[in-house]
């Protein structure tokens, strides 16, 4: 039972080791950028694991009500507003490939790599 | 009274899963796409009808109780919807609910 | 009996993650993702984070799957190579893996009191919100009052994102035909009448979450993002005309600049009021009144600010498709 409360973490090492892989070994980018969101999730989830109080609650505090035990809300903060700007990114990034796609016809770096030996 | 109200909502909210549970095993195992999309929509429409009239009881008279009404509301509209835009969808593009396609082939698996 | 529920939610969440790595069809993955935010934010509501569970189910598995399945319609859907060399991106990946589980044994246990985490600065806001500021939900105390700099940094790489995207898609050559006009779901009647019937209690429950966040989850950041998906939900049955009709572009880029002003504008009163930046306490005459006010004004300046972006780039990747 003791090991299970570091379960969140291997979790969380193992997605942000999932999403790592996606970027360095595929060679489209589309899903470069797919592996790229889900490390950012895996981060997302180290963030929320650290913020529960055994017992505790969402930090809504009731009127009237006293000895309530609240989970941290700072890292629910940074993290709320971190996806937001996460899939911002995401659709700038998004928005780049698009571009490539126009300019060289292909998402593929192996084939933009070619492309780039011999003009 | 609080007793019959509990195992009246126990067994809705068990039914509930097995429709789930049933439907998610229909989704896998069906032979081809339309009766898969047959079976997945159980889940949708049976399976959360059940789960949530159970947790309605649970509810008891207060503001969850609404709350829980209008998602069994908006899910009752939009779940068979989705199950006939996906189904249109196939159609659409192609795919027919053919008879051949309907039995397993050679070795017994499900074709796609 | 929660715990068995998160390990079961966790694990399906590596699973989906490992399928999304593997999966050929670029259509299929980005499906999965829906379900990998979906699962993200069960997990988040089950580790108490509320407001950050609303938040992924709104952005992580609404926004962002019809941004990327407008970006896919663009650039195609098929992975073309199989990963050439995977030998070493695998040895590398497990050797971290293995060597970040192993610093994990240093870690305090899930939901342990006693971790440093808990000890410092955020008892503080626990304690002197009811105090200084008065409104039930801590989470929104602290994103708009006690860290407000931070929030309206944020803001701004929202908006400065949106000027990114613009700027790479918004140009396009001489030549290029105009795009044709899109007449939405015109032969799918069923999905148009209930989406249709669906579009205004979207947006009623995004006006709700974003008045209703000094009270409950909500707040500016999903408010935003859950009425830009039921005017992307009009966009996608009636067409992009329609939807520029009905929130022209010259509109959305008002948004996406007013909220940014807004936001700053607050902190700027705060200032020749004889207060410092983005300190709500002087608006009123009553300090908690100005918090309050202050408060109210900062959300809906990241609420304007998020939905305009969120619009705008869906709207530049929809304006591309047909060329």
């Amino acid at each position: 039972m003791e090991l299970l409360g570091l379960y969140n973490y291997w979790v969380f090492a193992i997605l942000l080791m999932v999403g790592f892989y996606a970027v360095i070994a595929k060679s489209n980018l589309i899903k470069k950028l797919l592996g790229l969101s889900i490390f950012q999730s895996a981060v997302f989830l180290l963030y929320i694991t650290m913020d529960k109080v055994e017992g505790g609650t969402a930090p809504i505090i009731q009127k009237g009500a006293t000895d309530q035990i609240f989970s941290n809300p700072l890292p629910q903060v940074l993290i709320l507003t971190a996806i937001v700007v996460g899939i911002s990114t995401t659709a700038l990034g998004m928005a780049i490939i698009v571009r490539i796609n126009e300019a060289y016809g292909t998402i593929e770096e192996k084939e933009l790599q070619d492309q780039n030996r011999d003009p | 009274m609080s007793m019959m109200i509990d195992i009246v909502s126990w067994i809705l909210l068990l039914s509930g899963g097995a429709f789930v549970f049933i439907g998610g095993i229909g989704a896998l195992r069906m032979p081809n796409f339309y009766t898969r999309v047959h079976a997945a929509s159980l889940t949708d429409s049976m399976g959360t009808i059940l789960i949530l009239a159970g947790i309605m009881l649970q509810a008891g008279w207060s503001l969850a109780l609404i709350k829980l009404l209008a998602i069994l509301v908006f899910l009752l509209l939009t779940c068979p919807t989705a199950s006939y835009a996906l189904a249109n969808a196939a159609l659409l593009s192609g795919l027919k609910p053919d008879a051949k396609t309907l039995s397993p082939d050679d070795k017994g698996r499900p074709t796609p | 009996m929660i715990v068995l529920f998160a390990i079961f939610l966790l694990t399906l969440l590596v699973i989906s993650a490992i399928a999304i790595v593997r999966v050929k069809n670029l259509f299929v993955a980005v499906m999965l993702m829906g379900i990998f935010s979906l699962l993200m934010a069960s997990t988040f509501f089950i580790l108490d984070a509320a407001d950050v569970a609303l938040t992924e189910a709104a952005i992580g598995a609404g926004v962002s799957t019809i941004i990327l399945l407008s970006a896919l319609a663009l650039t195609g859907e098929h992975e073309r190579f199989a990963t050439a060399n995977r030998w070493l991106p695998l040895l590398v990946v497990t050797i971290t893996t293995t060597t970040i589980i192993y610093a994990t044994f240093d870690k305090p246990r899930l939901g342990d009191p006693e971790a440093p985490v808990h000890q410092h600065v955020a008892p503080w806001y626990l304690q002197n919100t009811p105090e200084l500021i008065d409104i039930p939900n801590v989470v929104t105390a602290v994103l708009a009052s006690f860290r407000g700099y931070d929030t309206l940094g944020e803001v701004f790489v929202v908006l400065t994102a949106c000027i990114g995207v613009l700027f790479v898609l918004g140009a396009r050559p001489e030549d290029a035909p105009k795009p044709a006009k899109q007449q939405g779901l015109r032969h799918h009647l069923i999905p148009k009448v209930v989406g249709r019937l669906l579009v205004p209690f979207i947006v009623l429950f995004g006006l709700y979450v974003q008045f209703h966040g000094d009270f409950g989850p909500g707040g500016g950041f999903q408010a935003g993002a859950i009425i830009a998906t039921g005017i992307m939900l009009y966009a996608v049955l009636e067409g992009e005309t329609a939807a520029l009709k009905a929130v022209p572009s010259s509109l959305l880029m008002a948004m996406v600049a007013g909220g940014a002003i807004l936001y700053g504008g607050v902190g700027v009163a705060a200032i020749l009021l004889g207060g410092n930046f983005l300190d709500y306490s002087v608006l009123s005459s009553n300090p908690v009144d100005g918090q309050h006010l202050g408060i109210l004004l900062v959300e809906l300046g990241v609420g304007i600010t998020v939905c305009g972006a969120l619009l705008s780039i869906f709207h530049a990747f929809a304006a591309r498709e047909h060329k």
